[in-house]
């Protein structure tokens, strides 16, 4: 019920009104009904706090409500909104339109995936993948069966991959990896990052396994170290360095 | 992929001592019939040739097969790629092995 009174409340908000006003280019493509993308344009005002996924929002709620997008939390926390905003792969709910400095904002669905229509693409691939790593910790113990309740770790330990936990799975590195766009079997920069996250925690005993499934012809080798999964990164993981890490891993420099 | 890694850095290693072998001798002088048949004639240099050409052969196939398998993916034809390119470098290998054996059996 309450969740049916916020929606109402969000359908039936006024208008952005704002002395300043961008053009938002949204990029339309139906798989099942066009053969090319086209683009629609729309005037729409905003204040120096709205973000692209804002505008995008005001578009389906006043002028095309036919726009196709995925979203949820519009705090950069599900991972859900990424989208090419003005050529770069970005978060829609992180990205301010003032911060674009631009008159002209134009979005499209992530390069390296298959559209659904518009803005949403389909994330089968990037989920596969995910799985294919074994992205939890492996050992034959539990905590509970221990006499210390917990695996101990030191803050150095923590600190070897913590960043690599902040992955939120949206798809960006992914969408933004050159190697990505030409073969379509590459395991990628998400997967192969959290790859390292569980290889180098001290807790995991799935080395080698892990080892084992990013060591194929389009696995870790594939990377060719263009480092743009990590420009694109809205939660500053590092993927490249990830992937160069666990490389020292592979070739035996690294334990 | 680590053969890749490998045979590179053999070959950098191979390749600088064949470079400065032939810097003991006058570069045109090196290239003389009389001057290379010696070369294969000694068998640790034409050994050492030997390795070098197996080491360039194995990381240039390999690399030409990674690239290619880059381009296009599908059963087949990675499966044609990989034969492919292992039977291009045995050819290879067998050609260029063949000049010292000739040498060496007399059949110059």
């Amino acid at each position: 019920m309450a969740q049916t009174s916020s929606l109402a409340e969000e359908n039936s908000s006024t208008p952005l009104s704002s002395q300043q006003s961008i053009i938002l280019r949204i990029a339309r493509y139906n798989p099942e009904h066009d053969s090319a993308k086209k683009f629609m344009e729309f005037n729409i005002p905003y204040e120096k706090w709205t973000t692209v996924l804002e505008a995008i929002l005001e578009v389906k709620k006043h002028l095309d409500h036919s726009v196709a997008v995925r979203y949820s939390c519009r705090q950069a926390t599900c991972g859900s909104c990424g989208m090419i905003i003005n050529g770069k792969p970005r978060l829609a709910c992180f990205t301010k339109i003032s911060e674009l400095n631009s008159n002209i904002i134009t979005v499209e669905p992530m390069n390296n995936f298959p559209i659904i229509r518009d803005l949403a693409v389909k994330f089968e691939r990037l989920f596969d993948t995910h799985h294919k790593v074994k992205p939890y910790i492996i050992r034959d113990d539990t905590e509970i069966t221990t006499s210390t309740k917990e695996f101990l770790q030191s803050p150095e330990e923590l600190e070897k991959y913590i960043q690599f936990s902040n992955c939120i799975k949206c798809g960006l590195c992914n969408s933004a990896c050159p190697t990505m766009a030409t073969d379509s079997s590459f395991v990628g920069p998400q997967a192969l990052a959290q790859a390292y996250r569980y290889v180098a925690d001290s807790r995991d005993k799935g080395k080698d396994d892990r080892l084992k499934i990013i060591d194929d012809s389009h696995g870790i080798w594939r990377c060719h170290f263009a480092g743009s999964c990590s420009q694109v990164c809205p939660k500053g993981v590092d993927p490249a360095m990830g992937i160069q890490l666990l490389r020292g891993y592979m070739l035996g420099f690294r334990s | 992929m680590k053969i890749h890694y490998g045979t590179a850095l053999a070959a950098v290693a191979l390749v600088a001592v064949h470079i400065l072998m032939r810097l003991t001798q006058g570069f045109a002088e090196s290239l003389e019939y009389d001057s290379v048949i010696a070369n294969y004639k000694f068998i640790p240099y034409a050994g050492m040739l030997e390795i070098i050409l197996i080491l360039l052969s194995i990381h240039g196939f390999n690399g030409l097969r990674v690239i290619l398998l880059e381009l296009k993916q599908g059963k087949t034809y990675e499966k044609a790629v990989s034969y492919g390119c292992v039977a291009a470098m045995i050819a290879l290998i067998v050609y260029g092995s063949r000049t010292i054996i000739m040498v060496n059996t007399g059949m110059t």
